[in-house]
C-alpha cells in the first residue's frame, strides 16, 4: 500500500530543510534564554521604571500571537529601522526569541521568588553581599527549578520554528509544502514525514525535559 | 571594667499596628552565655533577628562593639544604615536557625566553606581544613560530601552550627535550634552547644524552650514577657528568688 | 513604507470583520479540546500497560509536533487518503487540528486534577461503600475540578492566540483579513498592528481575570487545609 518509491523520493527533499529548522531553533533558543534572564531579573529590580518597562515588553509579547508578531516584524523591521536584516532567518529568530523570552522571563522571576526566604536569611547571617546572595545561594537553586520549564518551552520553540516557512524560510515544512503543491496526491506521505521529522527532533528534548525534572527535584529549598 | 559587646538601648519593634517589643534594654558582654526564655509570641526571636539585621527596629538603638548597628553617620547626621555599614558590623555575628536553612545545592563541606571564601576572601585550603575540623568537632567528619537532604534533622542542625562557627563570630545567636527536631535528636544538638559554651570564648544568645538545659549553661537568663524583659539575672536568681507570678507559672509548665 | 494613519483607520473596520470568525473559532476549538481531553484521560486510565504506553506516546507525538503541520495534514492530506478521506472547510479543519493538538494538554490537566485528590479520599469513599459513579460524582470530581479551573482558563487564552494559524488554510479571522487588506493595498503594517492591538485588548484582561480566579481558588482549596482535614478525618 505505502508507496516506498514516494517515500524514497520525498525524504531527501524534506531533509534539505533540516538545517534551517535546527539553526533557527538553536539561535532562537539562545536568544530567548538571554531575554528571559534579562527580563526576569529586570522585573525584580528595585527601580520602578525598569520594572514597568520590562513588564510592558512581557505583556505585549504574551498578549499577542507569535504568528502575528512574526508577520508584524517581517514588515515592520525594514520600515522602523530602515534596514533589511539581510534575511528572514533573523526575523524568525528574533520573533521566536522575543516571544518565548517573554514567557520564560516569568519562569525566571517566579523561580527566584520561590526560593525559600530562609535561604536569604542564612546568606545574610553569613554576611554575604546582596550580589553574593543572588549568585551563590538564590540563583543556583532557582536555576534548578527553571530547568523543566525551560526544556518544555524549548520544545514549544521547536514547534514554533515551523512558522518561518510562512515568511519564505526553506525549513522542513517549506519543502513539504513545495512537494504538496506540485503533487497533491503526495500530501499524506509528505505531512506524515514532516511530522515524524519534527518528532525525531523533539525526542532528545523530551528526554532532556524528563532529566531536568529529576534534577529539579533535588537541591532546592522552596517555599 | 569590661565593656559590653552588644547594647540594646530602648529598642521598640512593631509589626504594623502591633508593638511586639516595648523598650528593650540589654547589655551583652564578651563571652557571656545568655538564655532567653518566655512564652510564645513574646518577641524572643525578634530580639535576636534585629541583631542579625534581619529585622529593623522601629525605634531605639543597638550598638555592636560601640558602633550603632542600624544607623550611620553621613555629613554629620545620623541616617539609616546602608548595606555596606551593615556588612561591616555583621561580620561579628553568626546565627543558627530553627529550620537550619542549609543550602540544599551544596555539600555540607561546601555549606561551611562558601562564606569564608567569598565573604572573608580567606585562603581556600585553610578554609577547607578549618571546615573539616569544625565538622569533625560536631561529629560529622564522615559526611563531608553528603548533601543536606541526606542528613537527619539533628545532623543538619549540627552542620548549621559548624557553618556559622567557621566564620568565627564574636556573638552567636541560636533561635530555638532544637524545636524543629524529633525528640530523640535533641540531645545530640544540645551536647554540641554545651561543648561550645564550655570551650569557646564567643558570646552566645540562646532562645530556647529547653529550660533545664538553658538554666544549666547560661550565665544570665532573660525572661521575656509581653514585649519587655520582665526578669533577668543568673539562673539561680531567676528561678529561686523571683516572685514574678507569670515567670513562676511559666517555669512550672516547662520544667520537668 | 511609512506609518500611515489614514490606512490605519481604513483598515480597522475591514480587519474587524474577521473578529467573529476568530472568536467563534476559539470557542469551538476550545470546547472540542475540552471534550477530547476527557477521552485522553479516560484512555490513560485503562489498566493495560502496553495500551497505556501507546496512549502516552501518541499524546507525546501530537504535543511535540507543530500544530501548523497538523493543520496542513488535516486540510491538505486527509482528503487525499483513499477510503477515509473527507474534504473539510478551513473552519472545520482548524477545529479538528487545533482541537486535537490542545486536547492532549487539556487531558494532562484533567489528570493532574484527579491525581491531586488525596488517596485517603478514595479509600474513605470505598469505606463508605459508594458506587463507582457516586465516588466520582460526589467525592472525586468536586475536589478535582475547581483547582484546575484557572489552568483550563489559561488554555482558553492560549487557544485564542493559536487560532490565527487557521488563516494559513484560509479561515477568515482577523489575521486573514489583515493579510488580505495588505495584499490589496500593499500596506501590511497598519492592519497587522490592528490585529496585535485586538489581541492585546482581549487577552490581557482575560489573563488578569484568570489570575484573580487562581488566587481565589488557591485560598479556597488550600492543599494544606485539605490535607490537615483529611488527617483529622474531618472531610467526610
Ligand atoms: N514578620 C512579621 N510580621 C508580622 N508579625 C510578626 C512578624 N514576625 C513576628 N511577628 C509577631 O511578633 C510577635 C513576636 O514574634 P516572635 O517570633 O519574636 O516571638 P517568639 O517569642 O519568638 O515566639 P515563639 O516562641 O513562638 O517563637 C508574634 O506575635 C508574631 O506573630
Ligand atoms: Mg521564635
Amino acid at each position: 500500500m505505502i508507496k516506498i518509491n514516494a517515500l524514497i523520493e520525498v525524504f531527501p527533499q524534506l531533509a534539505r530543510g533540516l538545517g534551517i529548522t535546527v539553526s533557527v531553533l538553536i539561535a532562537a533558543a539562545i536568544f530567548s534564554y538571554i531575554m528571559a534572564f534579562a527580563a526576569g531579573l529586570c522585573r525584580l529590580s528595585k527601580n520602578v521604571f525598569i520594572r514597568k518597562a520590562t513588564s510592558v515588553y512581557v505583556e505585549i509579547f504574551r498578549g499577542t500571537s507569535l504568528i502575528v508578531q512574526l508577520f508584524w516584524l517581517y514588515y515592520a523591521i525594514p520600515m522602523l529601522f530602515g534596514i533589511q536584516l539581510g534575511s528572514n532567518w533573523w526575523t524568525g529568530v528574533i520573533a521566536i526569541g522575543l516571544n518565548y523570552g517573554a514567557y520564560m522571563s516569568e519562569v525566571v522571576r517566579g523561580s527566584i521568588l520561590s526560593v525559600a526566604k530562609g535561604q536569604t536569611e542564612a546568606a545574610i547571617a553569613l554576611n554575604m553581599s546582596p550580589f553574593q546572595r543572588m549568585r551563590l545561594v538564590i540563583f543556583p537553586q532557582a536555576l534548578r527549578m527553571m530547568l523543566p520549564e525551560f526544556s518544555n518551552y524549548t520544545i514549544q520553540m521547536l514547534k514554533a520554528t515551523s512558522l518561518v516557512s510562512l515568511i519564505g524560510m526553506t525549513d522542513i515544512l517549506y519543502y513539504g509544502d513545495i512537494i504538496r503543491s506540485a503533487n497533491l496526491s503526495q500530501a499524506p506521505i509528505v505531512y506524515v514525514l514532516v511530522l515524524i521529522f519534527y518528532f525525531l527532533l523533539a525526542l532528545p528534548l523530551i528526554f532532556l525535559q524528563r532529566k531536568a525534572e529529576e534534577i529539579s527535584k533535588k537541591g532546592v529549598a522552596s517555599q | 571594667m569590661l565593656k559590653p559587646i552588644v547594647e540594646y538601648k530602648d529598642v521598640h519593634k512593631s509589626f504594623g499596628e502591633v508593638e511586639v517589643l516595648k523598650g528593650i534594654n540589654l547589655d551583652i558582654y564578651p563571652g557571656e552565655k545568655i538564655a532567653v526564655i518566655g512564652p510564645s509570641g513574646s518577641g524572643k526571636t525578634t530580639i535576636i533577628r534585629m541583631l542579625m539585621t534581619l529585622e529593623e527596629p522601629t525605634s531605639g538603638d543597638i550598638y555592636v562593639d560601640g558602633k550603632n548597628l542600624w544607623k550611620m553617620e553621613k555629613n554629620g547626621e545620623m541616617v539609616r544604615a546602608n548595606e555596606k555599614h551593615l556588612r561591616e558590623i555583621r561580620s561579628d555575628i553568626g546565627m543558627v536557625f530553627q529550620h537550619f536553612n542549609l543550602f540544599p545545592h551544596m555539600t555540607i563541606l561546601e555549606n561551611c566553606m562558601t562564606a569564608p571564601i567569598h565573604v572573608k576572601k580567606e585562603d581556600k585550603e585553610e578554609v577547607r581544613e578549618r571546615s573539616i575540623h569544625m565538622l569533625e568537632r560536631v561529629g560529622l567528619g564522615d559526611k563531608l560530601n553528603n548533601y543536606p537532604s541526606q542528613l537527619s534533622g539533628g545532623q543538619k542542625q549540627r552542620v548549621a552550627m559548624a557553618r556559622a562557627l567557621v566564620m568565627r563570630p564574636k556573638i552567636m545567636l541560636f533561635d530555638e535550634v532544637t524545636s524543629a527536631l524529633d525528640p530523640e535528636l535533641v540531645g545530640e544538638v544540645l551536647e554540641v552547644i554545651r561543648d561550645l559554651a564550655k570551650h569557646e570564648d564567643m558570646a552566645m544568645v540562646l532562645v530556647t524552650h529547653e529550660m533545664d538545659f538553658a538554666l544549666d549553661i547560661a550565665d544570665k537568663v532573660l525572661f521575656l514577657d509581653k514585649g519587655i524583659i520582665a526578669e533577668q539575672g543568673t539562673a539561680r536568681e531567676v528561678i529561686e528568688q523571683s516572685d514574678n507570678a507569670r515567670l513562676q507559672e511559666f517555669l512550672r509548665r516547662f520544667r520537668k | 513604507m511609512k506609518w500611515n494613519w489614514e490606512i490605519f483607520f481604513d483598515a480597522f473596520p475591514f480587519v474587524l470583520q474577521g473578529l467573529g470568525i476568530t472568536v467563534g473559532l476559539t470557542v469551538t476549538c476550545y470546547l472540542f479540546a475540552l471534550l477530547l481531553g476527557f477521552f485522553w484521560t479516560f484512555l490513560r486510565r485503562v489498566p493495560s500497560r502496553p495500551f497505556h504506553w501507546f496512549v502516552t506516546w501518541a499524546m507525546e507525538f501530537i504535543r511535540s509536533t507543530p500544530p501548523l503541520v497538523q493543520l496542513f495534514f488535516i486540510y491538505y492530506a486527509w482528503p487525499m487518503i483513499p477510503g477515509v478521506g473527507v474534504t473539510l472547510s478551513p473552519f472545520a479543519s482548524a477545529v479538528l487540528g487545533l482541537g486535537i493538538h490542545f486536547s492532549t494538554y487539556i487531558g494532562e490537566i484533567y489528570r493532574s486534577g484527579i491525581e491531586s485528590v488525596d488517596k485517603g479520599q478514595w479509600e474513605a469513599a470505598t469505606a463508605l461503600n459508594f458506587s463507582t459513579y457516586q465516588k466520582w460524582r460526589k467525592i472525586i470530581l468536586p475536589q478535582a475540578v475547581p483547582p484546575v479551573i484557572p489552568m483550563l482558563g489559561n488554555y482558553f487564552i492560549i487557544m485564542f492566540k493559536e487560532v490565527p494559524l487557521a488563516s494559513t488554510v484560509g479561515a477568515a479571522g482577523i489575521l486573514y483579513m489583515a493579510n488580505t487588506y495588505g495584499a490589496r493595498n500593499w500596506a501590511y503594517l497598519e492592519p497587522l498592528t490592528i490585529v496585535g492591538i485586538i489581541f492585546l485588548l482581549l487577552s490581557y484582561p482575560s489573563a488578569i481575570f484568570i489570575k484573580k480566579l487562581e488566587r481565589k481558588m488557591n485560598t479556597r482549596f488550600d492543599k494544606n487545609t485539605i490535607l490537615e482535614n483529611s488527617q483529622k478525618g474531618a472531610v467526610l
